[in-house]
């Protein structure tokens, strides 16, 4: 890590730090706190509490698909349910649960890491929060509407997107709103960053975890917009009368899988870099050496989200694109290898000769390395057109981006919450409930999700409810991998509501290992930290 | 990570990925692709196979430096970390090659593209249109020309709730197949009727969207005779699991065999359009074309799915006057609407499905509808 600081100067302020907060500042009692406040680490919570319940919300959705999916036939619901199913379970994952969770990192650390007492427009934080809880709400609503939940899938494709009842518009309607909300809280984000930093933090000093939440903040402000306006479009053509995707008014429903993959790539980038980030703060300091090539990280992911903006077609591999097109995304999709290896090849590196030790925060994050790379893999082979063509829409795919988004996004926060925990409650973690966590998750994920490639490439289409009988026992095996993923969040939960309760109190810097400035504030972290900012060497 | 759990997994998945390559179809652990059945699928396979081995030795390469690493480089060991941070040299290197092995795996991958992509000089062509939930078969140039159906899924709803036994075919038969003759050019214009759906058949490495309005073409030769399947891979609504594809490959002279039945078949059905039918006749053949096109939404009982699709049983439409039925059945509802249009089917069809609805139930309107009158309203 490049960012250096100054322990002595600031060493001796925390005591007096923490009086001061308690006396004038201290946050209000009960309700009023959560719905008014404006600091950046209530906020934080919020944003990581609200998203752990997402992920159980979602979760049940799996659970229900998964038992649907345990057995060939039809056993516990329809075919319109199932669809629901899938479609909400992808919508709030991505939107509810994974999204959210990365905000509440960087309201929590990002202040913290670069020495600002706080996001810079602390008030629009509030509203970026308090917009989500609306938009659960409507997503979760839609399922007691006349006509189900929408049920085209997470991509939302015309025509069939247009044939659904009025679950498909409060779909839209809390797409838009957790797109303000992104929006708002990117803005936030990027201007902290630029602004705030403590004196002599260059951006080249600034710790790996605060450059990704830049870059993606940016690129979440380049595409939700257009997601915005492509759903907007969807609405229209759904009430009225326009004709942009559908053929018969001269409209073009693959216009629409363009818009939309135009925002979605970048997206699961959005939802990569910061993990990226977290990774790269777990690794130097349980290594106790620093990151390997802090410079070419920055430009590796500069460079996955410049390109991420210019491979969107590879989801859309056999709509029937011209040869030339075809091949443009193909070959660009491979480059995005490029980097993202280099990352991989970085952080071998950081490990290598280090003094490791393995508390739960670096498990998480070799998992993260081991199955995400696992995942880069696939994706690759996603990458080559002829391959793709026969397992676009398969399992293949689900394989593909679980392998990226749990166990490398969810993998990362996992990794990040226990590696933070001691800074936010001011206890340790109990380490053997932390590592319990890890080892079940790691094996039930396995057990869930590579079968699953197994299926792709034997054909077994996605988001089907029921499947031929030659498929029947992975899908057992995945179901079951499934429930144990699922009650093994339980363990989570459990770990973080004992380390919030109590536990060993934690000191400032409870790893040797850490170097970032988060680490020279008490812990807990004062309700106001760096009123006055560190200085950086 | 513990070092010993962490090389066992690493086996397990090393063998897992490699030991089973190869293994014959509907084996209930296949772990491969589908066997090929055409020179392009041929070469997908091949590919896959390559990327694999390359994923594994890259696999190998940074998981044994990282492993040795994980093992040796421990605090617990009293390893003392190094403290070097970057290497301009190390770093470019690593940069290249991964440059390099794309590039030989983009090659050979090009060369696939590029020849999926043409499909000129066809010695068939046929027309593929997905329904909301079956696919549509004409045959417009080449032997065979003039040949059209439907082809439905012959697994039942009892099958399908566990209420009959499910066989090896369960999901993956269709009434009637397309039928190809081996070592012909095929080319497959596929478009669709309501919403996307995709036309896959994995032996031939074919997949194309059916996109309504826009027509896509592709094309495959298959190079075995027998009976290929394939399933829809675009979701298109409730029942997208259960339209399969379906294809049998023949030898040349019984394909021909095969065009002059179905010719026959199809000249002995037609009918003329200004026959007149009594109700029970429509009704009769009526109940038929529901069952194979409406009940899937409007239900057996028409009762439709509340707040999903209408119920027909005492509905305004289907008792009210003839005109408004006829144009939603051959039409289809207003934009947007789940009510796809029925157009595809032949006048008798429309007049005996209309009657049908308009007599079953507690319907008993007592209307005829006779084909000449859809042929009227048609022009
Ligand atoms: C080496 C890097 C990667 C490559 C080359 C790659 C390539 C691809 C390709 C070609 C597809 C389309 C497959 C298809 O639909 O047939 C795909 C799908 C997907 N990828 Fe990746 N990917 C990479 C990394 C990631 C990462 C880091 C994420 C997210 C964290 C991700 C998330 C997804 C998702 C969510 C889908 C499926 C979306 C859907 O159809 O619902 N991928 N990827
Ligand atoms: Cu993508």
């Amino acid at each position: 890590m490049a960012a250096v600081h100054d322990d002595h100067a600031h060493g001796h302020g925390h005591g007096h730090e923490h009086g001061h907060d308690d006396h004038a500042h201290g946050p209000p009692k009960g309700m009023m706190r959560w719905l008014t406040t404006t600091n950046h680490k209530d906020i934080g919570t919020m944003y990581l509490w609200f998203s752990f319940s997402m992920f159980i919300v979602g979760g049940l959705m799996a659970f229900g698909i998964r038992a649907e999916l345990f057995q060939p036939g039809m056993q516990l619901m329809t075919p319109e349910f199932f669809n629901s199913l899938t479609t909400n379970h992808g919508l709030i994952m991505v939107f509810g649960a994974i999204m959210p969770a990365f905000v509440g990192f960087a309201n929590w650390q990002v202040p913290m890491m670069i020495g600002a007492p706080d996001m810079a427009f602390a008030r629009m934080n509030n509203w970026s929060f308090w917009l989500l809880p609306p938009a659960a709400l409507l997503l979760v609503a839609a399922f007691f509407v006349p006509g189900g939940a929408g049920a085209g899938g997470w991509t939302f494709y015309p025509p069939l997107s247009v044939q659904m009842g009025m679950g498909m518009d409060m779909m839209i309607f809390a797409v838009h709103i957790l797109g303000a909300s992104s929006i708002m809280g990117s803005i936030n984000i990027i201007t902290t960053i630029l602004n705030m930093r403590a004196p002599g933090m260059t951006l080249m000093k600034m710790p790996l975890f605060v450059w990704t939440w830049l870059i993606t903040a940016y690129l979440l402000v380049l595409v939700m917009p257009v997601l915005a306006g492509t759903v907007t479009m969807l609405l229209t053509d759904r009430h009225f009368g326009t004709n942009f995707f559908n053929a018969a008014g001269g409209g073009d429903p693959i216009m629409f899988q363009h818009i939309f993959w135009f925002f979605g790539h970048p997206e699961v980038y959005i939802m990569i870099l910061p993990a990226f980030g977290i990774v790269s703060e777990i690794l130097p300091t349980f290594s106790r050496k620093p990151l390997f090539g802090y410079s070419s990280m920055v430009y590796a992911t500069a460079s996955i989200a410049i390109l991420s903006c210019v491979v969107w077609a590879h989801h859309m591999f056999t709509v029937g694109m011209p040869v030339t097109a075809q091949l443009f995304f193909m070959y660009a999709t491979m480059l995005i290898a490029v980097p993202t290896g280099v990352k991989v090849f970085n952080w071998t590196a950081t490990m290598w000769q280090g003094s490791m030790s393995f508390e739960t925060p670096m498990l998480f994050a070799i998992g993260f390395i081991f199955l995400f790379t696992i995942g880069g893999f696939s994706g690759v082979v996603c990458a080559v057109v002829p391959v793709d063509i026969q397992v676009q829409e398969t399992y293949y795919v689900i394989a593909h981006f679980h392998y990226v988004l749990v166990s490398g996004s969810l993998f990362a926060l996992f990794g990040g919450v226990y590696y933070w925990l001691p800074k936010w409650t001011g206890h340790m973690y109990d380490e053997s409930l932390g590592k319990l966590h890890f080892w079940m998750s790691m094996v039930f994920f396995n057990v869930t999700f590579f079968v699953q490639h197994f299926l792709g490439l034997a054909g077994m289409p996605r988001r089907v409810p029921d499947y031929a009988l030659q498929f029947a026992d992975f899908n057992m095996i995945s179901s079951i991998g499934a429930f144990g993923f699922g009650l093994s969040q339980l363990i989570f939960l459990a770990a973080v509501v004992k380390c919030i309760r109590g536990g060993k109190k934690a000191e400032a810097k409870p790893w040797e290992g850490a170097t970032t400035l988060e680490w020279d504030l008490p812990s807990p972290a004062p309700y106001h930290s760096w009123v006055t900012p560190p200085v950086v060497k | 990570m513990s070092s010993k759990a962490a090389a066992t997994l690493l086996g397990i998945l090393a063998i897992a990925l490699y030991s089973g390559l190869g293994m014959a179809a509907a084996d209930p652990y296949q772990l491969n692709f589908t066997e090929p059945a055409s020179a392009i699928a041929s070469q997908i396979y091949d590919q896959h196979i390559m990327l694999l081995w390359i994923c594994l030795a890259i696999f190998i390469g940074v998981f044994g430096v990282m492993l040795y690493s994980l093992l040796n480089h421990r605090k617990s060991l009293g390893y003392k970390a190094a403290n070097f941070h970057h290497s301009t040299t190390v770093e470019i290197i690593w940069t290249v090659i991964p440059f390099i092995i794309l590039i030989a795996m983009a090659y050979p991958a090009t060369k696939t593209v590029i020849a999926m992509k043409d499909t000129s000089n066809p010695d068939i062509t046929i027309k593929v249109t997905g329904y909301q939930w079956q696919w549509g078969y004409d045959y417009l140039v080449g032997e065979g020309a003039g040949i059209s159906f439907i082809s439905r899924s012959t697994t039942t709803l009892d099958q399908r709730n566990n209420k009959a036994p499910k066989d090896e075919f369960y999901m993956l038969r269709a009434d009637k197949p397309l039928v190809v003759p081996i070592g012909k050019r095929v080319r497959v214009l596929v478009t669709a009727n309501d919403v996307i759906h995709a036309w896959w058949v994995p032996a031939f490495g074919v997949k194309q969207d059916a996109i309504p309005g826009f027509i896509r073409d592709a094309w495959f030769q298959a190079d075995k005779v027998g009976t290929f399947v394939g399933q829809c891979t675009e979701l298109c609504g409730k029942d997208h699991g259960f339209m399969p594809i379906v294809v049998e490959v023949m030898e040349p002279a019984q394909y021909t065999q095969w065009v002059a039945e179905q010719k026959a078949q199809s000249a002995a059905a037609v009918v003329d359009v200004n026959k007149v039918f009594t109700l029970d006749e429509l009704k009769a053949a009526g109940e038929k074309v529901y069952a194979g096109n409406c009940a899937a939404c409007h239900q057996a009982n028409g009762q439709g799915i509340p707040g999903t699709f209408v119920a027909l049983d005492g509905s305004k439409v289907a008792t009210g006057p003839k005109a408004e039925h006829i144009n939603i059945v051959v039409n289809g509802g207003k934009a947007g609407s789940a009510m796809a249009a029925f157009k595809h089917l032949s006048d008798v069809e429309i007049a005996a499905v209309v009657t049908y609805e308009r007599n079953a139930w507690s319907n008993m309107t007592g209307d005829v509808v006779q084909p000449s009158e859809i042929n009227a309203f048609r022009k």
